[in-house]
């Protein structure tokens, strides 16, 4: 590709990006959220035509008027939500539209040969041909969805943030796969934003930013310090700040705390001016703790005391005591992506911005203004749906709701999963502010040089136990992976 | 500047069709006098279709709508009646329909039960019951001033403007229009509507505001039925058969989602009118029954693919 651009109106997505992938090659492109990625996969897929620029394919001008057309020409899109039809067998998912026939009807055993056949070049015979896709796991789904896209020979294959929902395992296995592909001749481009995957996957690496290509090069000659400083455009001196915190009062406590299913058993102190880390594997109950606290699930057992209030209560009530909650689930769960940043924001808490029982929208519009600089939100005005933001600014506008309810306590579980690096760092800063300002915070992360960056103290779930919380000093990275796996 | 062009896109549909029967038979179309008759056509759909938004919104459906209006006219000539005042008479009708409200609400909440479902039952169950109650037959009952309300108005009250039924939906119509957008009841229907968790988590009483949807809009269903009363005279349980299609249509073409979470007073009102302008008109360019169907059904799918492609633009 060379000097592709894109506008949107006024707005630039794509001002001029060069890149270059080869046969027999994995090609990572990264960059920050809103750094042009998406749109460069629309261009490459034909869902949306450049302004200017041209791509070659093979030697030729390739210049796709459809997602059908640039298949036809060799090139697919896996994309981070699998298109699979989920009630459709495996064989008939990877000949999708592509099905062989015979006079009409659909040849039954040549789509099981062929599909047999290409998901045996990728090293997964295993899965069986009749399963409904939809009682695959994610992993296999990925992989069914990478078979059609090699059963009707397709030789490049663009891979958007294909690990976002995989385990570390799937990861490995995934990796194994791509190499395969790769050593098959085929190109690749993979597209994340986590180096250490990069770095794993991928031979050479382009970095996007703001539209344009501002970098790359050989991964072996390249520093991770390198690829964040030209993602970011500048030096990220102090990712993690922390200022000095003297811990007050006690604010939440948990004595054996038991929930449906998860956790088995959690105890806990946390004071205000502290923030307390929670790590583990996923599925250890991380989040169902936090979702017991809040009251989005039953306690079976335990007790929780929030300052003086004992006993669980509904997120109703858990906001009056000066309890916030982000949750993981950023779309489907954290906001009502339909509607506006300002509805969103205000949501918890639409008291104050009207006489009792109504809801000015200019009170509510100015409400949600107030929040749009401190955090840095790029959107045009708070009246915009949250679907249109990056999913940074989405995850902001979520911590912000937290803010405008000025509440105490802040429960955060993965506040900062799939979002940009500049996004991380003002999430960062902010619990550093509130720290200091005496809220208290419980972080939950399955990023570990986070947990040892922003906590004051970690504690690791494990099997749906808590173990105790430990000071930051006395930990590293090593050490929590030991108790987060460790048997027994 | 969105906002506006949301509201624009079934206003201008509406403006299209009535400048287009304007043209094509200026003598018979375009008179106050039909204006007043399409006003009177519309305040049934126009009413019912006000609670629906308020359903349609909070992301869920009610299908028994128009059992609900015969159920209502029913009601109303039976304790007319019995005797009854006409005031009291109408309070008890329209109590009547928010405790069917509150029952649809309860089992879409409680019970967890897909809305579609339940108020598939309730077509039933509630057309069945009006039956029962009026004993298969016409409920005759003695005349009073409601039978006014839907009255094209004589010289003597011209300065009325629109007949008192006219004016009743307009009231309410405001009523929603206020109640949805500028209350902390409406901000939560708007957002059960558009992500239940989310809700949830912030604290909204999901299941409350469930019920409280289903009770206001049975009530302002109810109130339907009290205006087709009055434009039969009579309570007939076979009535408004298949109205709830029409009453849907209308909150539809008028930019609601039935995803939830999008929807608005003012839309709903404007495709309410859009498809008694489209009867009207078509009667009195003197086309067939069928042709007036067929517009409808085109003008429904029209509508809402127009909407799609003004939303994908952005």
């Amino acid at each position: 590709m060379r000097g592709v651009r894109k506008l949107f109106g006024a707005t630039v997505a794509l001002a001029g990006v060069d890149l270059e992938v080869r046969a027999g090659e994995v090609l990572a492109v990264v960059g920050e959220n809103g750094a042009g990625k998406s749109t460069l996969m629309k261009v490459l897929a034909g869902v949306v035509r450049p302004d200017a620029g041209e791509m070659w394919l093979d030697g030729q001008l390739y210049a796709p008027r459809s997602p059908r057309a640039a298949r036809a020409a060799g090139v697919a899109m896996i994309h981070q939500e699998l298109a699979v039809a989920a009630h459709l067998s495996v064989a008939e998912n990877i000949l999708l539209a592509a099905e062989p026939t015979w006079a009409g009807f659909i040849d039954r055993r040549g789509m099981r040969r062929r599909a047999g056949e290409a998901l045996a070049s990728l090293g997964r015979a295993d899965i069986a041909l009749d399963r409904p896709v939809a009682t695959l796991a994610i992993a296999d789904r990925q992989v069914v969805e990478i078979a059609r896209a090699v059963a009707v020979g397709c030789r490049v294959l663009v891979l958007d943030e294909p690990t976002s929902s995989l385990t570390r395992e799937d990861v490995r296995h995934l990796e194994t796969l791509v190499k395969r592909l790769r050593d098959r001749g085929h190109a690749i481009l993979f597209i994340s934003h986590v180096l250490e995957e990069v770095r794993a996957f991928a031979d050479r690496v382009t970095v996007l930013r703001d539209g344009a290509t501002v970098g790359g090069g050989e991964l072996a000659a390249v520093s991770d310090d390198a690829i964040v400083e030209w993602m970011v455009g500048r030096r990220v001196a102090d990712l993690y700040p922390r200022s000095p915190r003297t811990p007050g009062s006690e604010l939440l406590t948990l004595t054996e705390v038991a929930g449906r299913r998860l956790p088995e058993s959690a105890s806990l102190t946390l004071r205000r001016g502290e923030v307390l880390g929670i790590a583990g594997l996923v599925g250890a109950g991380r989040t169902e703790l936090v979702r017991a606290i809040f009251g989005l699930d039953p306690i079976r057992r335990g007790r929780v005391r929030v300052a003086a209030a004992e006993g669980a209560a509904a997120p109703a009530r858990r906001w009056a005591q000066g309890v916030g909650m982000v949750s993981e689930d950023r779309k489907g769960e954290g906001l009502a992506l339909d509607l506006s940043i300002a509805d969103n924001l205000t949501l918890s808490r639409l008291t104050g911005l009207g006489p009792p029982g109504f809801v000015f929208s200019k009170r509510q519009a100015a409400a949600a203004r107030a929040w749009i600089e401190p955090l840095g939100i790029k959107c045009r005005d708070v009246a915009e749906s949250v679907v249109r933001l990056s999913g940074g600014n989405q995850q902001k506008v979520a911590v912000a709701r937290l803010l405008h309810h000025d509440v105490d306590l802040l429960l955060l579980d993965e506040p900062t999963r799939g979002i940009d690096v500049g996004a991380k760092a003002r999430i960062y800063s902010l619990i550093d502010e509130l720290a200091r300002k005496d809220r208290a915070i419980l972080l939950v992360s399955s990023h570990l040089p986070e947990l040892l960056g922003v906590c004051d103290r970690i504690a690791v779930m494990r099997r749906g136990r808590l173990g105790p919380a430990q000071p930051v000093a006395e930990l590293d990275e090593h050490a929590l992976l030991q108790e987060a796996i460790q048997p027994g | 500047m969105t906002i506006w062009l949301e509201k624009l896109g079934p206003l201008a549909g509406l403006a299209g069709v009535v400048l287009l029967f304007a043209a094509l038979r200026p003598a018979e179309f375009a008179t106050a006098g039909n204006a007043e008759i399409m006003l009177l056509q519309t305040a049934v759909v126009a009413t019912a279709a006000l609670g629906m938004t308020l359903v349609i919104v909070s992301g869920g459906i009610d299908l028994s709508v128009g059992a609900q209006i015969a159920l209502a006219t029913v009601t109303l000539a039976s304790l007319l009646a019995a005797g009854w005042s006409p005031a009291a008479a109408v309070l008890a009708t329209v109590a009547g329909g928010a405790a069917c409200g509150c029952l649809i609400g309860s089992l879409v909440a409680g019970l967890k039960l897909p809305p579609f479902i339940v108020t598939l039952g309730m077509w039933g169950g509630l057309r069945g019951l009006a039956k029962g109650l009026a004993g298969e037959t016409m409920v005759v009952a003695p005349a009073t001033w409601l039978n006014d309300l839907l009255m094209a108005l004589g010289p003597d009250r011209r300065w009325q403007l629109v007949p008192p039924g006219v004016w009743l939906t307009i009231l309410l119509a405001g009523g929603v229009a206020v109640l949805l957008q500028f209350t902390r009841f409406g901000r939560h229907v708007v957002a059960v509507g558009s992500s239940e968790p989310t809700a949830r988590l912030c604290g909204v009483a999901v299941e409350q505001t469930r019920i409280l949807v289903y009770a206001i809009a049975s009530a302002l269903t109810a109130v339907a039925g009290v205006l087709q009363y009055a434009y039969l005279t009579v309570g007939d349980p076979t009535t408004a058969l298949g109205m709830e299609l029409d009453i849907i249509a209308a909150v539809v073409i008028g930019g609601a989602s039935l995803a939830g979470g999008r929807g608005s007073v003012a839309g709903t009102l404007v495709g309410a009118l859009i498809m008694t302008v489209v009867a009207n008109g078509c009667t009195k360019l003197e086309l067939p029954n069928w042709v007036q169907e067929i517009v409808t059904g085109v003008i429904i799918v029209a509508a809402v693919t127009l909407d799609r492609l003004r939303r994908g633009e952005e």
